[in-house]
């Protein structure tokens, strides 16, 4: 928040522990409940959803069996007739993220995405994942791919690293995105409301010129809607491309 | 004479489109543009990240290396360069027709 004439942007990152004293004493932090938070939407919202099992279903089925299509043809057209074995961890990541970045901007809330350790934690999910399956799956011709075929023998020094190098940015690249994007949102969102604060301390111009800020804040919460559904979008296309090319013999 | 120019615009659109689809009659009138949009707009917001994320890779990697074997410019400065060009090479294939 605004003190007096300071910016702390970055304040509303900082981890407290919730819930009085059990909270206090498990080191439970925000973060972690706004995940249980995010998942028990995601949960209730299916379970409810799909509870009456209509055959023309109601308004709240028919949007969980989009939700469910959507994602469902995601992973099988991008994996193939293999993403059907993925479709649950798609599934899981897309609105788990989707949840965290839209609970996030409700007031007094945290956006867990928003962590760069969180977001770490999915991308080498993903990466290990895809890893484990390349392996599995295509056995050594997987370090194959680290040599592009039809290059010649002796540029090899040069290229194996650079693709060692390339398929190790992934996790990296997949983390980054998806904190950066949140953290530079929240912080937009942080700084107009400080100048409207600020504004409005000036008297009566101030009091005028305060709306300009509050104006600029409805607009950026609409593209924070778009950069959160967007941004879970990525990360789950992403672990599907990542999952294609595991697959692919 | 607005809507008499709203009226010719109309006409003329849907003559225009009469002779792409004769020219091209495989082309899927209007679908998927939602999920191209959204595609699109994604591979965009990729792009930056990726090439950072090479160059993130090298330096760490590169650093690492050096603190580990104690030789200290001459990794940082082969996998600088090595994973610049794998920043380049991601972005490469996220672009390639």
């Amino acid at each position: 928040m605004a003190a007096g004439s300071t910016i702390d942007a970055l304040g509303q990152f900082e981890l407290h522990p919730v819930l009085g004293g059990l909270g206090e004493a498990l080191r439970f932090s925000q973060s972690p409940l706004m995940m249980i938070v995010a998942s028990v939407a995601v949960l209730a919202f299916l379970y409810v959803g799909m509870r009456p099992k209509a055959v023309v279903p109601g308004r709240l089925q028919a949007a969980a069996e989009i939700c469910y299509d959507f994602i469902h043809n995601m992973a099988v057209d991008t994996i193939g007739p293999e993403g059907r074995a993925f479709f649950p961890f798609v599934f899981t990541l897309f609105f788990f993220i989707l949840a965290g970045n839209y609970l996030g901007l409700l007031p007094f809330s945290f956006a867990f995405t928003s962590h760069v350790a969180v977001t770490v934690a999915l991308a080498l999910m993903v990466f290990v994942l895809s890893v484990i399956v390349s392996l599995k799956v295509q056995g050594a011709k997987f370090f194959a791919h680290f040599m592009p075929a039809g290059a010649p023998m002796a540029l090899a020094p040069l290229l194996v690293p650079i693709e060692i190098l390339s398929f190790l940015s992934r996790p990296v690249s997949l983390s980054i995105r998806l904190f950066a994007n949140m953290v530079a949102g929240h912080v937009m969102l942080e700084m107009f409301a400080a100048f409207t604060i600020m504004l409005a301390g000036l008297g009566l111009i101030g009091d005028a010129l305060a709306v300009g800020p509050v104006v600029i804040n409805v607009a950026l919460m609409a593209l924070e809607l778009l950069v959160g559904a967007l941004q879970a979008y990525v990360f789950a296309i992403l672990t599907c491309i990542y999952l294609r090319e595991a697959v692919a013999h | 004479m607005g809507k008499e120019t709203d009226s010719s615009r109309h006409a003329f659109d849907k003559r225009l489109k009469q002779a792409m689809d004769r020219n091209n009659p495989n082309r899927p009138a209007e679908a998927g543009s939602q999920g191209n949009d959204m595609t699109t707009v994604g591979t965009v917001l990729r792009a930056g990240t990726e090439m950072v994320a090479g160059l993130v890779v090298g330096v760490a990697m590169g650093w690492g290396l050096d603190r580990w074997l104690g030789c200290r410019p001459v990794f940082l400065i082969l996998f600088s360069l090595l994973g610049g060009a794998a920043g380049v090479l991601n972005v490469w294939r996220l672009v390639r027709p």
